[in-house]
């Protein structure tokens, strides 16, 4: 099983890591994600395959490279370096929220148990847990807090406002 | 006071029960040390020289004399009978078990108190003016805001992980009593200078520790409404760009630093235009619903004299000393702010003990309204007292050992744990502190020098605010001895400025003649008994002090 969680659920990975596109190289079938710099140079190729596609950001690069593309993409994969390393907290919630991202934004790196909560919430829904994770014992870490105060990617409005 | 909702109380439950399981994965080998250190410090809870050290916010420094008598209860339950009042307003115990704090998060969480995101690198608890709502030269009470940002700040998902610890100051009025430009955030509530609209000033980049700064004013008005969506735009930029490639550079400051103010303040800027209209912008309802727990108490209507009160101001010179120094007037005829100065010679500054926490909150119900609060120069304030109840109070205050008359005066100290409790010290500062307090522990040299702040710390972190202080000590450790560095001229006020090194460092047996050498100089050559240390330095400059010290 892989270690990865969707929407909630223990799930298995589609999706394969492609870098090397080189020229004359035949690309893959299959649901792949390329990195940025790829994408960038190769986006009009790697469209013509039949499908789906997904890129992969930085976590110091600026999710608006991708605002105009983001219709034709189906998943964007954001790092974690190590898990003290929040940025890509903001990348996620740019990504839903202002550029209105429908597809997988998803974790990889560092991601554990007590970080999902707040990855949930930014707007992040596909999960690569770390090896020593175990996806389906993390479940619950999803529902350990059952109240937010401010808005995010999965609420609107702040607690004080909600309530009335 | 704010009072919890059920959706408050149920994140508190919701967050112990988190907690227990956190320490139950670590104790059975499923979280490595290094992770549960990062859940673990969410919590306030440090691993330390001796023992664990767990610190409580008491969010704005405000607390309830129920919350108190809770704190005395876990001082004497589960620490070793006190706890120790910090320069942002929390309360620190040394000597928990990790297996016991579950518990007493519990028992806090009965109380509306926490630990939640008491250290990590996270917004931290908001910090405040201690006279807020009391105060005669308030605009604003700034309370209603820190409960704002209290609520906007608790477990944001965006921000939990920043480059590094993140600390908001608000303050309401004139004077600056919550040191609003060593900050990471500093805000001061300002009228607008074109309509009666009330807004901030916003400081953003100030800091002590190894490079201290004052934050640079990057907006001078922002309307009340824009609060909250102003601050996301700063620890957006800040969680995007902040340097997370040394610890010592990841603080705002050095961003603001190093990428200029006026790029700073537009980098924020262009974000906030993107947010500025979105859930976080204030409203009107928004306002009145949180002002509504802020609201005056019913005061009694009194005149502003009292015949005992006058008597025993002519009769007793120990009751007169003690109103001079320690007591503030309130914007209330008939009342008066009090200082509990928890600066004697007995006791490490800011330690109190279980039984003088009882005895304070019953103090504070008898006579205050059942309010206390913590400043950040580790002292407590009882807010409401009746002119009338002050000679009953001090004799209270006196037999608790609570009432030197030295608020903001000599052996008024501010002081970190230095080496005697904290792991990463090079120096010791407590016994510094305690023996700077023995030598000038005569009032009318304490009365003569006037108003004056020393602030001590055990190394570079800063912990004490040396380096705002008027004369800052700074203990380091030089080939294997103890020294201490003089640093004068400092202010955390609303004239805030980082005070310089004077020269070579003393060691321990003569820093506190050195001090006096330097209290001497300033005696010598004042204008008058009212300019203060202060501004006498500020005339005379380094030199006098450099001579009189180096010769
Ligand atoms: C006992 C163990 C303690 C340790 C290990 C410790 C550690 C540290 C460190 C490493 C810093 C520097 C952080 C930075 O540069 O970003 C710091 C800053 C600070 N500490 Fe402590 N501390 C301790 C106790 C205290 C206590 C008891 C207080 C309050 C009296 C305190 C108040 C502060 C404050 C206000 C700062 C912030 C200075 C700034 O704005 O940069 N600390 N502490
Ligand atoms: S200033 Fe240094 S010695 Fe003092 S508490 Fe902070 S880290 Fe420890």
């Amino acid at each position: 099983m892989d270690n990865y969680i969707k929407d909630r659920k223990v799930d298995s990975n589609e999706w394969m890591p492609f870098t090397g596109l080189e020229d004359g190289d035949s690309l893959p079938t299959g649901d792949i994600y390329v990195p940025l710099e790829e994408w960038l140079n190769a986006r009009e190729t790697l469209l013509t395959r039949n499908g789906r596609l997904g890129v992969a950001l930085r976590n110091t690069d600026d999710p608006a490279i991708i605002k105009d593309d983001l219709e034709r993409l189906d998943l964007v994969v954001l790092e974690f370096p190590k898990m003290a390393d929040g940025r890509a907290f903001t990348q996620a919630r740019l990504l839903r929220e202002r550029y209105g991202f429908k597809g997988e934004i998803r974790a990889t790196g560092d991601v554990l148990y007590d970080q999902l909560f707040y990855m949930q919430r930014c707007g992040m829904n596909g999960f690569e847990l770390r090896d020593d994770q175990n996806a389906s014992n993390s479940l619950k870490a999803f529902d350990e807090m059952t109240v937010t105060y401010q808005p995010a990617s999965d609420e609107e409005l702040p607690l004080w406002r909600r309530n009335k | 006071m704010y009072q919890y909702s059920e959706q408050d109380h149920q994140l508190l439950l919701e967050r112990v029960s988190q907690f227990r399981g956190q320490v139950a994965r670590r104790l059975k080998g499923e979280l490595s040390e290094e992770e549960f250190k990062h859940q673990r410090l969410r919590n306030g809870l440090y691993l330390q020289l001796h023992a664990y050290m767990l610190r409580v916010a008491i969010p704005y420094g405000l607390l309830s004399s129920e919350q108190m008598r809770t704190l005395a209860h876990i001082a004497r339950k589960y620490d070793k009978g006190y706890g120790h009042f910090s320069t942002r307003q929390n309360i620190q115990y040394n000597w928990p078990k990790l297996e016991d704090v579950p518990d007493i998060l519990d028992d806090l969480a009965k109380v509306e108190m926490h630990a939640i995101q008491t250290s990590g690198n996270c917004i931290r608890n908001t910090t405040s003016d201690p006279l807020a709502g009391v105060a005669r030269d308030e605009i604003e009470d700034p309370r209603p805001y820190c409960e704002l940002i209290r609520q906007w700040s608790t477990f944001h998902p965006e921000f939990n992980f920043l480059p590094r610890k993140f600390k908001i100051a608000v303050s309401g009025a004139t004077q600056d009593r919550a040191a609003v430009a060593v900050h990471d955030i500093g805000l001061r509530l300002v009228k607008s200078k074109t309509s009666e609209e009330i807004g901030f000033e916003v400081y953003v980049g100030g800091g002590l520790g190894r490079t201290p700064m004052l934050g640079k004013v990057i907006r001078a008005f922002l309307p009340k409404q824009d609060m909250l969506t102003y601050l996301e735009a700063i620890l957006r930029v800040y969680n995007m760009l902040g340097r997370r490639d040394n610890i010592y550079k990841a603080r705002i400051k050095i961003l603001v630093h190093e990428t200029g103010e006026e790029k700073f303040r537009e980098l924020v800027e262009a974000e906030w235009e993107k947010i500025k209209a979105g859930g976080l912008y204030l409203k009107e309802e928004d306002f009145n619903w949180v002002k509504g727990f802020f609201n005056d108490p019913e005061y009694d209507i009194l005149p502003d004299q009292d015949a005992d009160f006058e008597n025993l101001m002519l009769s007793n010179a120990d009751f007169a000393r003690w109103v001079d120094k320690n007591i503030e007037l309130h914007k209330q005829s008939g009342y008066r702010i009090v200082y509990l100065s928890l600066k004697t010679a007995h006791q490490p500054p800011g330690d109190v003990t279980a039984d003088q926490m009882d005895a304070i909150a019953d103090l504070a119900d008898k006579y205050s309204l059942g309010h206390i609060r913590t400043t950040h120069r580790q002292n407590l304030v009882l807010s409401d007292v009746q002119l009338k109840d002050l000679p009953a109070l001090w004799g209270e205050l006196k037999a608790l050992d609570l009432a030197t008359p030295n608020y903001n005066h000599v052996t008024d100290i501010i002081s970190c744990p230095g080496l005697d409790y904290c792991a990463l010290a090079t120096a010791r500062s407590i016994p510094i502190s305690q023996a700077i307090t023995a030598r000038f522990d005569d009032y009318d040299f304490i009365n003569d020098l006037g108003d004056v702040s020393i602030n001590i710390s055990g190394c570079i972190n800063a912990c004490g605010h040396h380096h705002v202080a008027n004369i800052g000590i700074l203990g380091v450790n030089k080939k294997g001895t103890e020294v201490y560095q003089l640093t004068l001229g400092g202010s955390a006020r609303e004239d805030a400025a980082i005070g310089k090194i004077i020269g070579p460092a003393f060691e321990a047996d003569e820093i506190v003649d050195a001090v006096s050498e330097v209290l001497s100089v300033y005696l010598e050559n004042r204008e008058d008994p009212e300019e203060t240390f202060l501004t006498a330095y500020r005339r005379l400059g380094p030199a006098l002090f450099k001579e009189r010290l180096y010769g």
